[in-house]
């Protein structure tokens, strides 16, 4: 008796299990269907020209067949997706997901072709990383990785980007940023520059004040008021106020 | 030489020599109390009047020198030494060499000879000076040595008359692309959408017309010297034709439909330059278009320069639209 329920409850849990998957797979869909698909087309083939979307907002955007799960999870937890307005600079805010939606989604935009895994960054140099990431990244994402401008764009800062992010960014190339192969950046360069942009969050600043790092415009500002204030004490010790 | 040392002293002779004094203006009753000679805040004038030519003097040497340890911390030391010594000297000569007094008066209705008055007060007021013109020459003299110093620099600007040496490049025909490494670059490992730097073979790649910048687009997108872009791979100079910085940053959109083109930006002040339309200005201060390099596919399926330069490399110069680039 005993046997026939374990084996009875064995063909339950095989018969659920694709049963589960399948579930999941219909949520992803479903989410996809809900979120994504007015702008990245119904099975992912991208909607080329502009057409009315919902709430009459014109959906247009790239095909995510063989983007695979590193850029729908980078795009994904970061908040850059879903877009408001197609024409809109992506940018970091909140995550509108729950994380076994974020799963679900990964999942069915990974299923739409074949493409490259989600990351696992592991630790690298931090001073190999300084030299990479000056040499690759800090162009425009200062060197301190505060953000800036490039002209048609703002540059994010990388200060709440998480490791597995920078990896995948710099994988990916998120908006107008060059996507980086494994020749140009190897996986063990990678490793140092995340390790690099995780101590630029807290850096020692061995110069006292850190003025936001945000780099030399700033600290002139500062040496100037600073110097402006200096030069007024001296003026007022070397004259005289004329007494009426 | 002793004709030049003669010179010389007969210059410093006539500079500091007392000459006659003024005739005082009888005329006028003075309006500045006449003040007591005070030499020996007249000789630290001179004495910092005299640091301060030392001082802007060493920076001219420590610059001219180029060689020292801690070489900025040393111009600025000199640079502000100067300045402050100056400053110093002004402030001896306000408080202890410069007749003063306080007084009150109204503002005059209509006074004709005020200017006459404030020139008389001013030439007054220099009276506790012994030796004016001594301590003018000296004074013009760490003023002049000054701005020596600041005038130094320019020295280092490029040649004035000898420009040819910057149309030279050292790219010409067949030469290799390399990377960093000293690899040479395949064509088919430039990927669209990323951006690399490449040198020439064996050359000087410190030299401002040796780095490169190659980035892949899509051959229909290319609208200029189409046959300079094989497979639609393109190389620019990475030199910006505005200041010199190094062009680091490639724009590229991930979805062309919405977004910004493709673009090679420099960092310093934004200048963007058209990778498809033969490195045109688009955006920011740069004069010239970014020069192109035309490139072929040797048969190994390497990338070869095939020629130099479409223009002069490097930030503007007086001349630079008079020339070509050449190897």
């Amino acid at each position: 008796m005993r046997a026939v329920v374990t084996l009875a409850t064995a063909v339950a849990v095989l018969l659920l299990l694709p049963a589960a998957a399948a579930a999941k797979d219909r949520r992803g869909a479903a989410l996809y269907a809900a979120n994504c698909a007015s702008c990245h087309g119904l099975n992912g083939q991208g909607v080329p020209s502009a057409t009315p979307g919902v709430n009459g907002v014109d959906g247009q955007g790239p095909p995510l067949r063989g983007v695979g799960a590193r850029a729908a999870d980078f795009y994904l937890r970061t908040g850059y997706m879903p877009l408001a307005n197609a024409h809109d600079q992506p940018s970091r805010k909140h995550v509108v997901f729950t994380e076994p939606e974020i799963r679900a989604l990964v999942r069915y935009v990974a299923s739409l072709g074949t493409g490259p895994p989600v990351p696992t960054p592991h630790p690298g140099s931090v001073s190999a990383g300084l030299r990479l990431f000056t040499d690759h990244c800090a162009g425009c994402h200062q060197a301190v990785a505060q953000g800036g401008y490039v002209t048609g764009a703002r540059v994010p800062p990388l200060t709440d980007a998480t490791d597995r992010q920078i990896a995948e960014a710099v994988r990916v190339g998120p908006y107008l940023m060059p996507r980086f192969s494994t020749k140009a950046i190897t996986p063990a360069q990678l490793n140092d520059i995340v390790a690099y942009v995780g101590y630029a969050r807290h850096p020692d600043d061995r110069g006292g004040w850190a003025i936001g790092h945000l780099g030399p415009w700033p600290e002139g500002a500062v040496t100037w008021l600073l110097a402006a204030a200096a030069l007024l004490g001296i003026c007022t010790l070397l004259g005289r106020r004329l007494r009426t | 030489m002793t004709k030049l040392r003669d010179w010389l002293i007969a210059a410093g002779v006539l500079l500091l020599g007392r000459g006659s004094p003024p005739a005082p203006r009888e005329s006028r009753p003075r309006i500045v109390a006449p003040g007591e000679p005070d030499r020996r805040a007249e000789n630290i004038v001179l004495f910092l009047f005299v640091l301060a030519t030392i001082a802007a003097a060493a920076f001219i040497a420590v610059y001219a020198l180029d060689r020292l340890s801690h070489q900025t911390q040393w111009l600025g030391l000199a640079i502000g030494g100067a300045f402050a010594l100056l400053a110093l000297a002004g402030t001896v000569i306000a408080h202890r060499l410069v007749v003063t007094e306080e007084l009150v008066e109204p503002y005059p209705e209509d006074s004709p000879d005020a200017q006459d008055e404030i020139v008389q007060i001013v030439e007054e007021s220099g009276s506790r000076f012994t030796r004016k013109r001594l301590v003018t020459v000296v004074g013009a003299g760490a003023l002049g040595t000054i701005g020596a110093a600041l005038l130094a620099p320019a020295a280092s600007l490029g040649p004035l008359l000898h420009t040819g040496e910057l149309y030279r490049t050292t790219w010409r025909r067949g030469r290799r692309l390399v990377d960093e490494g000293g690899t040479p670059f395949s064509a088919d490992a430039i990927e669209e959408g990323t951006f690399y730097t490449a040198y020439p073979e064996g050359a000087d790649r410190e030299l401002v017309g040796s780095p490169i910048v190659v980035v892949r687009l899509p051959p229909a997108e290319i609208r200029d010297r189409k046959d300079w872009a094989p497979r639609g791979i393109v190389a620019y100079s990475k030199i910006c034709t505005h200041a010199g910085c190094a062009v680091a940053l490639y724009r590229k959109p991930t979805f062309a439909a919405v977004q910004p083109r493709p673009a090679l930006v420099c960092p310093c002040h934004y200048s963007t330059f058209d990778p498809a339309a033969g490195g045109a200005v688009l955006f920011g201060p740069a004069g010239r278009p970014l020069p192109q390099l035309p490139l072929e596919i040797d048969r190994a399926g390497n990338l070869r320069a095939s020629g130099t330069f479409s223009g002069p490399v490097g930030p503007s110069w007086w001349g630079v639209r008079m020339g070509k680039a050449r190897s």
